[in-house]
């Protein structure tokens, strides 16, 4: 128990860092594929057919492809169109296009659970466009998005550990500098996992309490 | 636009107008971002015959075809385990005794909770530093199936759970026992129920082979970046990552049409109680397959 303990405190600097840099890529990422993502939902519920399938498109093609090999593109390839990028936003352009597509995804079909009828009837009472939106159709999508966006959300802080693999300093890539140290590494993971678990258990908790706040309402 | 959509009523002349002015203003950008991604390739160079020409070549192809081999080998393997997994602690956590479903309950959400690269990195790092010689295959494959086995246990016990409690009732009443009820009643309806999530799980399983590149196992990727870093073609990064995906893509592709097909047949037969769990198109599912 004592060498178990002593590995975190010995190598304190190290964890901080790495779970810093982790929270940074989550935070950043989260919003970009929030905006990237939201920007490509409007596009799949438009009446317009060009962005439509634009947005499909986009859609079907990133949810095929490993987010590994997204990271592998932008860090081997992209250098070679003559565009350089650092490391650290490579990693966040890498989660941001690629949650993006699941973020689309969960957007598109939130808003396809509000039954038709309820923006004819809002239509039938004279409201404008944007008091459809806002008014009727928001509200109740909202409700069935939230908790299949936390989902992804929390999926994609996981996702942030192969950044490890692209000279990212982030929680998954303690290991590999833990090996030069001859830190035990079953200890070593075992705080990786600790740390992963402190901060994924309360968004768990939260998306479960929401869920349920919000079943009863629909 | 034929369908009724919810945010949109159907448009007018005015809203034609406008949308049709939006399709074309639309088309324009998509078509001038192609183009200047197709400029960005021609003027660096990506569409030079030197950055192909190893693709001609029998043993490039061969590589090629190893890789895909070996990233097959880890998801059919994987998959095997995940699902056989899944079916154990599924139904450890659906049993009536409480010895048997707390702990399966922990694993389960456990591993769900865990990055599957840490898992990963449990069967990669700690063998080699006691030196003990495991594969790095193995080490891939017991990360995938711990996290997906986890996923798919929750798949079956939501499938076995949406069969409606009255047929258990049912099979109770006219006096069959627990096994039976089960296996003749719950199975066979749930199973189907469940068998487009399944395939979408196994089409994320077979995307998570590729983490296998960051332990270096000699998988599609890891073979990609091999080819893509030959000096003698230019650094040809370009082009292989390209080809790689499309790869992907197709296989995936051919999946996930897959599922989607299953869940259109299966949403048609009649003879079940319980309603088709979504392979896609509704949000959670979405979720489930970052």
């Amino acid at each position: 128990m004592g060498e178990f303990l002593r590995v975190l405190t010995d190598n304190w600097t190290l964890y901080r860092e790495g779970f810093t840099n982790t929270v940074q890529l989550f935070l950043i990422a989260a919003v970009g594929s929030l905006v990237l993502g939201t920007l490509l939902g409007a596009m799949r519920v438009s009446p317009v057919p060009a962005l439509r399938a634009f947005g499909a498109t986009y859609v079907n093609i990133v949810r095929n492809t490993p987010l590994t090999l997204v990271f592998a593109f932008l860090v081997f390839a992209v250098p070679k169109l003559d565009v350089n990028i650092d490391y650290f936003p490579s990693a966040c352009i890498a989660l941001t296009v690629y949650t993006a597509a699941f973020v689309c995804e969960v957007i598109r079909s939130g808003v396809n659970t509000v039954g038709t009828g309820q923006a004819e009837a809002a239509r039938a009472l004279g409201m404008s466009f944007a008091q459809v939106l806002t008014l009727i159709v928001l509200p109740q999508a909202l409700r069935a998005m939230v908790p299949p966006m936390m989902s992804v959300f929390i999926a994609m802080l996981k996702n942030t550990t192969i950044a490890a693999g692209f000279s990212v300093l982030e929680a998954g890539a303690i290991p590999a500098y833990m090996a030069e140290r001859g830190e035990p590494q079953f200890a070593v993971l075992l705080w990786i996992t600790i740390g992963f678990l402190i901060l994924i258990l309360p968004l768990v908790a939260l998306q479960r309490f929401l869920e349920r706040k919000w079943r009863v309402a629909r | 636009m034929s369908q009724a959509s919810v945010l949109y009523d159907l448009p007018g002349p005015k809203a034609r107008r406008r949308n049709a002015i939006l399709g074309v203003a639309s088309i324009a950008g998509i078509v001038a971002l192609l183009a200047y991604i197709g400029w960005k390739f021609y003027e660096t160079g990506q569409f030079e015959a030197r950055k192909w020409e190893q693709f001609e070549y029998a043993a490039v192809q061969r590589e090629l075809l190893a890789g895909l081999w070996a990233t097959l080998k880890a998801a059919g393997i994987a998959a095997v385990l995940a699902l056989l997994f899944g079916a154990v602690f599924a139904s450890a956590r659906l049993s009536d005794k409480w010895v048997l479903r707390a702990p399966a309950s922990f694993v389960v959400e456990l591993f769900r909770a865990i990055p599957l690269l840490i898992l990963i990195f449990f069967g990669y790092y700690v063998p080699l530093q006691y030196g003990w010689s495991i594969d790095k295959l193995w080490a891939l494959v017991i990360g995938l199936v711990l996290y997906n086995g986890s996923v798919l246990a929750e798949i079956f016990r939501a499938g076995i759970n949406a069969v409606p409690y009255g047929q258990t009732e049912g099979a109770y009443a006219i006096g069959l026992r627990k096994n039976q009820v089960l296996r003749l009643i719950l199975l066979p309806q749930a199973f189907r129920s469940m068998l487009p999530a399944i395939v979408s799980q196994l089409v994320v399983l077979l995307k998570d082979t590729a983490l296998g590149f960051i332990i270096t196992y000699p998988e599609l990727l890891f073979v990609g970046k091999q080819i893509g870093g030959r000096l003698a073609f230019g650094l040809p990064y370009v082009p292989t990552y390209l080809i790689v995906a499309a790869i992907y893509i197709a296989i995936c592709g051919l999946l996930s049409i897959f599922a989607w097909w299953l869940q259109k047949q299966l949403g048609r037969m009649p003879r079940t109680a319980a309603k088709v769990l979504p392979a896609q198109d509704a949000g959670e599912d979405a979720a489930r397959m970052v």
